[in-house]
Parts: C-alpha cells; sequence; structure tokens
C-alpha cells in the first residue's frame, strides 16, 4: 500500500503530483512476469500459495501477479484484499486513514500467504499487515512481494521478490500501478 | 457543514455534509468485515480510554458503544451516572471533570436533556464526545446506522456493494417516518442523514405528535396516512413513549394505533419492496403489531447488528487520529 | 464623604423637556446649583463630563437581590455595587427570596439591610403568601410599610379569580401590582421560547400565547377592577400592542422591557449555554426589532433589568435542568442604548426608560422616609435630591464575567463590546462610583 497511501493519498486533502516517468507500463508488465516466475520457483506447491494485495496500491500487482501464475502454471491462485488502517502504529500522530475494503475469505492456517503491495519504503504498512494476518490463524509461511524498494526502511524488514529498487530521497513520492511508475511530490489540495 | 468527523466530536447531524455522512457508512462497511472474522478484533484503539456515560440508562445502546469500543482495542470505563453523582446534585461541569480528571481520551454519553454534550464539549475541549441521545435532540449513531441499513439492504438488491454505491441509491428514496416526531431525538437524526443523503422525507403523526414548526422543516406532511403507505420505499416507526400517551397528546394508546399503528392491516397496503425500521425498543401492539414486526419486509434486528459496526466507525474516525489540524505533514 | 460637594462639569445635562450643556453643583446631598461656568467652592470634588450626558440616576423596576436565601448567587450589598457600576440610584428588590418577601418582617429586614446599601433599595411586596399563588399576601400592612409594588415574580398569578380579587383589593391602596406574564399550563416544562430553535434543538418551548393570553386577561382585569397594574418583561410584539392599545383605551397600565429582549434573539440558544436561558425565554428577531421600534416610540415606560444571578454550579447543568435567568445591572445601559440606536439616540427618551419612567412606576419621585429613599427620576433641577449619572454614550468595553461587581457570573454578554457606559453614579449627594470603581 506503500508510501502513496502513507504520505497521504488516503489522507486527507493532499493529491500525488507526477514529475517524471521512471518505469513504463511495459517495463512494469515485464518486472511482474519475471516476479511471477521467481514466485513460481520458491513455491513448488503453488495451490498452497495464497495472494494478498495490500489496499489500494498493492490490489492491482496482486490481481496481475495471480493471473501471470495463473497463466504458467495453469493452477487457480486465491486472493483476497487486506486494509490495513485500523493496525497502523502511526494513527495517533497523524489524522485517520480512511479504510477500505478487507476481503480474505481463504483459511490461512499452514497456507503459504503472500503480500503484495506497490511501493516498500518504512516498512510500517507491512508490520501493520503482518499483525492483522495474525488475526486469521498461523499461516506456514508469509512472502512479500513489491513493485518498487525506495529504501529508508525503519523496520527490519525485506522483500522477497522485488519489481525495481530504487533509492529515492525522502521528500519524493513514488506513484506504482500497471500504467507506470512515476517520481512526484505530494501536495495539498 | 463539516466533511469530516475525522479527529473531531459526533453530537449532531444537522452539521454534517453528505460526504461526512458517506465516509462513516464506508468506514462501516470496514467494520462489517472484521466482526465477521473469528477474531472480531483491530488495534486501531489500543491505549485509549474511552468512558461510557449514560445519565440515563439505555442497556441496549450502552452495550452496542462498549462492544464496538473494545472491538477497536480501546479501554471502556463504564459510569453509571444516573445513580451516583446527579443524584446528590452535582452539576454536569463538576461531573465531566472529575471523569476528565481519570484520563480519558473521548467520552460517549447518553442524557436526558437536549444538548448536554454540547455542554459537555466545552467543558472539556481535548476530549471527543459522542453523543449517544441526548433528550429530543439528537440520537446521531442511530440516524447513521438507519441509513447504513437502509443502504445495506438497497445495495444487496441491487447487485452492489454499499461502498460502491456511496449515496446514490438514496436519490429520490421515499421514506416515511411514523410516529411522535415531536418529542423524538431518533426523528431529527434520521431526517438530518435521510435528507443529506438524496432521499425524499415524509411525517405522519396526529398534529400534537409535530413541532409546531413542522412547515419549516425540509420534510413533507402526509395528510393521508394510508395513501402515504402505498408509496413508501422505507417506513421508520417511531418508539410512542408511553407517557405521553397518557391523554396529554392523544387520548389514548389504542387510538394511536387505530390511526398512526402499523397494523396488519396497514402492511397490506405497503410495497412488496417496502422497509420497515424501528429504532426499539418496540411497543409491540402500539406502534406496531407483533407479526409486522417479526415479517421479512421488517430490518429491526439487522439494524441492532449494524449498531456495532457503525458505532466502531463513528469510534474510529472521531478518536483513533489526530485532529485534522494537527497533521504532522503539513 | 456624605455632605461632600461635588460639581460636575461640562456634560449635556438632559432634563425631561430639553437638553443644555452646563455644570452641576451638588451639596449636601442636592442639587444646588445647574448652569454654564459654576465657580466651585474650594475642596469641591470635580467631575469631568465632557461628552457625557448627566441625568437622574436609573431606577431598576427588576433586580432580584436573592438575599435573603441565596446569598451565594448575590446580596443586597454586592447587587447594590452592579448596581452603582450601571449608573443605577435605586433598584426595586422583588421578592421571590427565600423566604418570599410576603410579610412586614422579611420586607423590614431587606428595607433596614438596603439602608446601607450603595445604592436606595426600595421592595416590590409578593401578592400571595409565599408567592404560592393561592391566598394573597398583606398587601394593606406592607403599604403602609411604604410598598408601592406588589408581584409574585418568577410566577404569574395563574388563577384569574385570585387575581381580579387582589387588584380589587389594592386597588383603593394606591399601589401597583406587577404581573409576570405567563400561562404555565402553556409554558410549564419548556425552557425557550417556542419555534424553529426550540424544535430543532429538541427544547420544550415557552410560547408567545402563554405571554400574551395573561397579557390579555389581566388588561380585561384592570378594565373590571380599575386598579393599575405594571406588565413586567414584556418580550413579543403581540404584548406590546395589547398594552398600548390599553394604555389607549385609558386604563391604568404600564409596560416594561430587558435589555436582553433587546438585544438577544432565540438562535441564541443554539449553543446549549444555559447563561441564554431566560423566563420569558429570548423571542424571535422579529419581536425584538418589535421591542426596540416600539421603545423608541416612547411606547415603553422602562427599560428593567431582570438582574437575576445564579451560581455558576447552577448554571452548569443541562439546559432544561438550570435555572432561569441572567445579569442584568451592569449592562443595562449600554444595551438600552444599543437598542434606542447608539450614540446617537434621543437621551431623552434614553432618560425616559432607564429613570423617569421607571421612578414613576415605583413611585420613587418622592422621598420618603418610611422606606428611608429620596427622590428619583427628578429633572436635574435645584433643590432636587442629587440621584445622578453621568453616562459617556461614546465609551465601549468589552464585558468579562470574572470582574463583575455582582457575586454571580451569569452573564450572557461575556466577551460582547458594549456601547455607553455610566462614568459616575451620584446617590445622594455622595459619588459613589467613578470610571468603574465603587469609591
Amino acid at each position: 500500500m506503500a508510501e502513496r497511501e502513507r504520505l497521504n493519498t488516503r489522507q486527507r486533502g493532499t493529491v500525488f503530483v507526477p514529475k517524471s516517468q521512471l518505469l513504463s507500463p511495459e517495463e512494469v508488465q515485464r518486472a511482474v512476469r519475471r516476479m511471477a516466475h521467481e514466485i513460481l520457483e520458491r513455491n513448488e506447491d503453488i495451490a498452497n500459495l495464497v495472494i494478498i494485495g495490500l489496499q489500494t496500491g498493492g490490489i492491482c500487482f496482486a490481481e496481475r501477479l495471480a493471473d501471470v501464475i495463473h497463466e504458467v502454471s495453469g493452477v487457480d491462485i486465491e486472493t483476497g484484499t487486506l486494509d490495513v488502517a485500523f493496525y497502523r502504529d502511526d494513527v495517533t500522530i497523524r489524522p485517520v486513514l480512511e479504510s477500505a475494503e478487507t476481503s480474505v475469505d481463504a483459511d490461512l492456517a499452514d497456507r503459504v500467504v503472500l503480500l503484495v503491495d506497490d511501493v516498500l519504503y518504512t516498512g510500517r504498512t507491512i508490520r501493520a499487515a503482518l499483525n492483522a494476518l495474525a488475526d486469521w490463524g498461523r499461516p506456514q509461511a508469509i512472502q512479500l512481494a513489491v513493485m518498487v524498494d525506495r529504501g529508508h526502511r525503519e523496520l527490519p524488514i525485506r522483500a522477497d521478490y522485488v519489481g525495481k529498487n530504487l533509492p529515492t530521497s525522502q521528500e519524493e513520492a513514488i506513484d506504482a500501478t500497471l500504467d507506470g511508475v512515476w517520481i512526484g511530490t505530494l501536495v495539498k489540495k | 457543514m463539516i466533511d469530516s468527523i475525522a479527529g473531531g466530536n459526533l453530537v449532531s447531524l444537522a452539521t454534517l455534509s453528505q460526504r461526512a455522512i458517506v465516509e462513516v457508512l464506508d468506514t462501516a462497511e470496514s467494520f462489517v468485515e472484521v466482526n465477521s472474522r473469528a477474531v472480531k478484533k483491530v488495534p486501531a484503539l489500543k491505549g485509549k480510554v474511552i468512558a461510557s456515560l449514560f445519565f440515563e440508562e439505555s442497556t441496549r445502546t450502552r452495550l452496542s458503544f462498549e462492544t464496538a469500543a473494545k472491538r477497536l482495542s480501546a479501554d471502556v470505563l463504564s459510569l453509571a451516572v444516573a445513580s451516583s453523582s446527579v443524584k446528590k446534585g452535582e452539576s454536569l461541569r463538576d461531573t465531566i471533570n472529575t471523569i476528565d480528571a481519570l484520563g480519558i481520551d473521548a467520552v460517549v454519553m447518553r442524557h436526558s436533556s437536549s444538548g448536554a454534550p454540547v455542554q459537555v464539549s466545552r467543558y472539556v475541549p481535548h476530549v471527543r464526545v459522542i453523543n449517544a441521545g441526548d433528550g429530543q435532540h439528537q440520537h446521531p449513531t442511530q440516524g447513521l446506522l438507519d441509513a447504513f441499513t437502509v443502504r445495506q439492504v438497497l445495495a444487496a438488491r441491487a447487485g452492489t456493494s454499499g461502498r460502491e454505491s456511496g449515496s446514490e441509491l438514496f436519490a429520490g428514496l421515499k421514506v416515511l417516518i411514523v410516529g411522535d416526531i415531536r418529542h423524538s431525538r431518533v426523528a431529527r437524526s434520521d431526517i438530518e442523514v435521510y435528507t443529506r443523503l438524496g432521499a425524499h422525507v415524509t411525517v405522519a403523526a396526529p398534529g400534537t405528535l409535530l413541532p409546531s414548526d413542522i412547515a419549516q422543516w425540509p420534510v413533507t406532511v402526509a395528510t393521508n396516512f394510508d395513501e402515504a403507505l402505498a408509496t413508501a420505499d422505507v417506513v421508520g416507526l417511531l418508539r410512542l413513549q408511553k407517557e405521553r400517551g397518557s391523554g396529554a397528546f392523544v387520548p389514548s394508546l389504542g387510538e394511536f394505533t387505530s390511526t398512526y399503528g402499523l397494523t396488519a392491516r396497514r402492511a397490506k397496503l405497503l410495497r412488496p419492496e417496502a422497509i420497515i425500521m424501528h429504532p426499539g425498543p418496540m411497543n409491540r401492539g402500539v406502534e406496531i403489531d407483533s407479526q409486522v414486526a417479526d415479517s421479512s419486509a421488517a430490518v429491526i434486528e439487522q439494524q441492532v447488528r449494524n449498531g456495532v459496526p457503525v458505532r466502531m466507525a463513528v469510534l474510529y474516525l472521531t478518536t483513533a487520529g489526530a485532529t485534522l489540524e494537527s497533521d504532522p505533514n503539513d | 464623604m456624605t455632605n461632600s460637594t461635588l460639581v460636575i462639569r461640562g456634560g449635556l445635562i438632559v432634563g425631561p423637556l430639553e437638553s443644555f450643556v452646563g455644570d452641576v453643583l451638588i451639596a449636601d446631598g442636592r442639587i444646588v446649583e445647574v448652569g454654564p461656568g459654576i465657580t466651585a467652592p474650594s475642596g469641591a470634588v470635580e467631575i469631568d463630563a465632557a461628552g457625557c450626558w448627566v441625568g437622574p440616576g436609573f431606577v431598576d423596576l427588576h433586580t432580584h437581590l436573592r438575599e435573603p436565601g441565596k446569598e451565594s448567587a448575590e446580596t443586597i450589598e454586592t447587587g447594590a455595587f452592579a448596581a452603582a457600576l450601571g449608573g443605577y440610584s435605586a433598584v426595586v428588590a422583588m421578592p421571590n427570596t427565600e423566604p418570599a418577601l410576603d410579610s412586614v418582617a422579611m420586607v423590614g429586614y431587606v428595607l433596614e439591610r438596603g439602608k446601607s446599601a450603595a445604592v436606595d433599595v426600595a421592595v416590590a411586596g409578593a401578592i400571595t403568601v409565599g408567592r404560592q399563588g393561592s391566598q394573597m399576601a398583606p398587601i394593606a400592612k406592607l403599604a403602609a410599610l411604604g410598598v408601592r409594588l406588589f408581584t409574585d415574580d418568577g410566577n404569574g398569578v395563574q388563577d384569574a379569580g385570585l387575581m381580579r380579587r387582589a387588584l380589587t383589593y389594592a386597588q383603593p391602596l394606591g399601589v401597583t401590582l406587577a404581573q409576570h406574564c405567563e400561562d404555565e399550563s402553556l409554558a410549564q416544562g419548556g425552557s425557550m421560547h417556542e419555534g424553529a430553535s426550540s424544535s430543532k434543538l429538541g427544547l420544550t418551548g415557552r410560547p408567545a400565547i402563554a405571554e400574551e393570553l395573561m397579557v390579555m386577561r389581566d388588561i380585561e382585569l384592570v378594565r373590571l377592577t380599575g386598579c393599575s397594574m405594571h406588565f413586567l418583561h414584556l418580550s413579543t410584539e403581540r404584548s406590546i400592542a395589547l398594552v398600548i392599545e390599553a394604555r389607549a383605551q385609558g386604563l391604568p397600565v404600564t409596560c416594561e422591557v430587558a435589555p436582553h429582549h433587546l438585544t438577544l434573539d432565540e438562535t441564541a440558544c443554539e449553543t446549549f449555554d444555559p447563561e441564554f436561558k431566560v423566563h420569558p425565554p429570548l423571542r424571535t428577531a422579529s419581536d425584538v426589532a418589535a421591542l426596540r421600534a416600539a421603545l423608541r416610540a416612547g411606547a415603553i415606560d422602562a427599560v428593567a433589568t431582570d438582574h437575576a444571578p445564579h451560581t455558576p454550579e447552577s448554571k452548569d447543568m443541562a439546559f432544561d435542568e438550570a435555572p432561569p435567568g441572567m445579569l442584568g445591572l451592569e449592562q443595562a445601559a449600554g444595551l438600552t442604548l444599543e437598542a434606542l440606536g447608539g450614540a446617537g439616540a434621543d437621551p431623552q427618551v434614553f432618560f425616559n426608560v432607564l429613570s423617569r419612567g421607571p421612578a414613576r412606576v415605583a413611585q420613587l419621585r418622592e422621598q420618603d422616609v418610611r422606606v428611608g429613599h429620596s427622590a428619583h427620576g427628578g429633572a436635574v433641577t435645584v433643590g432636587e435630591d442629587a440621584n445622578l449619572v453621568v453616562f459617556d454614550p461614546n465609551a465601549s468595553y468589552v464585558v468579562d464575567r470574572d470582574s463583575l461587581a455582582s457575586r454571580a457570573r451569569n452573564t450572557p454578554y461575556h466577551g460582547r463590546t458594549i456601547h455607553g457606559r455610566a462614568r459616575a453614579t451620584v446617590v445622594r449627594g455622595r459619588l459613589i462610583q467613578l470610571e468603574g470603581i465603587i469609591q
């Protein structure tokens, strides 16, 4: 869910203003395909995988990964969405986030859960997601896939699959969708 | 008009914009999902202390709020003030200051006097105040959960989700509110929320149970109750306070039932898809017949069920975050 | 100090018919010289009144001094200080104390305590015993003691038969009965005006008709009995019209309005702040406009404060549980000026409604040794008792509830800028208040 939201899209009154494109839509698609192959390589029992997209930026990548894995392996992958607004550790220091839909129908016990997000930044979203998942039971393992890793980690969290490493400054913001990856800034509406 | 209750109080629906109302409804959708989980609890209000202050007892509303607070991981101080300080003549300010001294983040309060939560919000401006019903003034969470319930029913019929539908299912919706409008905080909150979402509200009651300036309200007064029933999409009944039925405002409960009760006979006038609502507790046989209350058109239990997610949404939005003005990203 | 000599220098001296700039020399409690360029005797205290209006000290027909019974809210002493700061030289103490002023002993107690107060304290007696509305109080005995006004204020006398008997009984005594007009069967349980605001707020209303119906009833009772009657704190357009009509028919009726009914309307209650709760309630904006128009037209006999002190703890209750009433004495003159149109208002009308009119209603125009008060509401001429106020119509200040002379702080005007203030108050020739400081 990343930084788009962490920094503001779901916080009130700011909007992302793009500056330049870092990855084209084609480059994003290639990166997703590569990640799908890595996921297949690492998970022999692919039917045991559940893909959970983080609201809202991770959803499109989660769906796309599930599609590509299905194309390649022929296996239907269970998917879900997870909103971590209620699990964040920074709720008291900033206005509340607007919440989005959580939908985890699968029983996660003994499954391998693949969390998918658009941008990995401080790691706090992922920490919140790990806490949230604990309420659904005890998965066999949890893996993490992100389209962009932009650095500046504040917690000991790393991604298992990365679409692109993009070192950035903290003043900048990243917007990553299937339509491409952009760098820009957040400004007040 | 306020565009979001985030970081603020909820004392009345009269000042909330459509956007603020839809935000609560959408947030409540998230909490419906939380309530469907095996572990029905999220840490959003961990470390927060919420005082539940019922100057007027209402077990159902208090339990609904306290369940909501606990599912958000808040600590709940439940104080039965009705039986303690007030009887000793303590002022409202002293009572609230004493409770504030225990260190609270929010207060959920019910009071028999209109406006008491507004006064409390002035006495303790650093505490979030959530009105759980004040006198004949407002019952904001009831209004919100009524609207939420209507949206849920209509969205399911339309094959969409409440969140996707926003406010569009309310456009032109005919809502009929029946009974003691004059003394009802539920009616005042319902009228605010339905009209703001775009519905058309009609009221039906004997003249003595209508406010004296009803002509200035954004509602239509039904001249013929049976006709109004026949065209209504939603029928909201109100509890007739029995003490008001004893000759002061209507000649008798029996006369009220025969003129404005939703009897089994009258229920036949309803369109098949009409939704029947009641905030509870019902006077079966007075404003509503038992067989109507238990029919499939009645969503009364669904209203009660929705109380928890809607109140979770209200507590989360008002109390979880900092105020909008103190955004550290600014 | 009683025998000190004062010169009020260079003010606009406002007589009943004409006004002129000049000086007023006061000695031994009386006005000894009025005119331009008075040579002051050595040792005289000079008061600069340039730009000010100099006229008879204000008279409040409607002051709740709370003593005996509620001394935590106000005492005769503190209430009199508030009056002096407001420019008043005399107040009429209302009888709804605990116990009520319904006996020779209770009235005597207040008159005695009043003799040492900063301003003259007259007393209104109760019409019925304990203000219970069932049995007549000893009106003749109290009249013999010097009581000129009788009222059950706080309540209206609900029983028409009893009211008729009281008027019939009082008529030959030369006293006036004053009514708090609200029919309880219509107003009971209400805490604000019944109208758009009350129905939005879910507060039970006190409808205008509750007041107007009693005004109508009492006008007919005056017609029947011939007793003079004063209508307290009228608050609706229709009430005023009824009294004007009755007066035109030659009936002996007078009326007062309160400063808050001239300056605040029902919407003030939308904050649910009990400081705005008062009986009769704050009415509609159009009532306020009608009251102001009647006041300017000279149709109102008096502006009377209904100064009603309450302790903070009693006003910190829920709106419908809090007692009605608000402070008035310290701000009334400025608010009256505002209602009359500000500094450009006619100073004669101003002194008519704040001093000469109420002094006439309360029969305070003559000295009365029985009750120990001097003459008020005079013409500012040589030989009169020196009860005077120097009022600056151009002064302005912000009301601060924490710096009032009253023991209570329940003013609805906290934070409001008021234009017009009593610069000096002289009672029986003695400078009681100067520049907001009790002397």
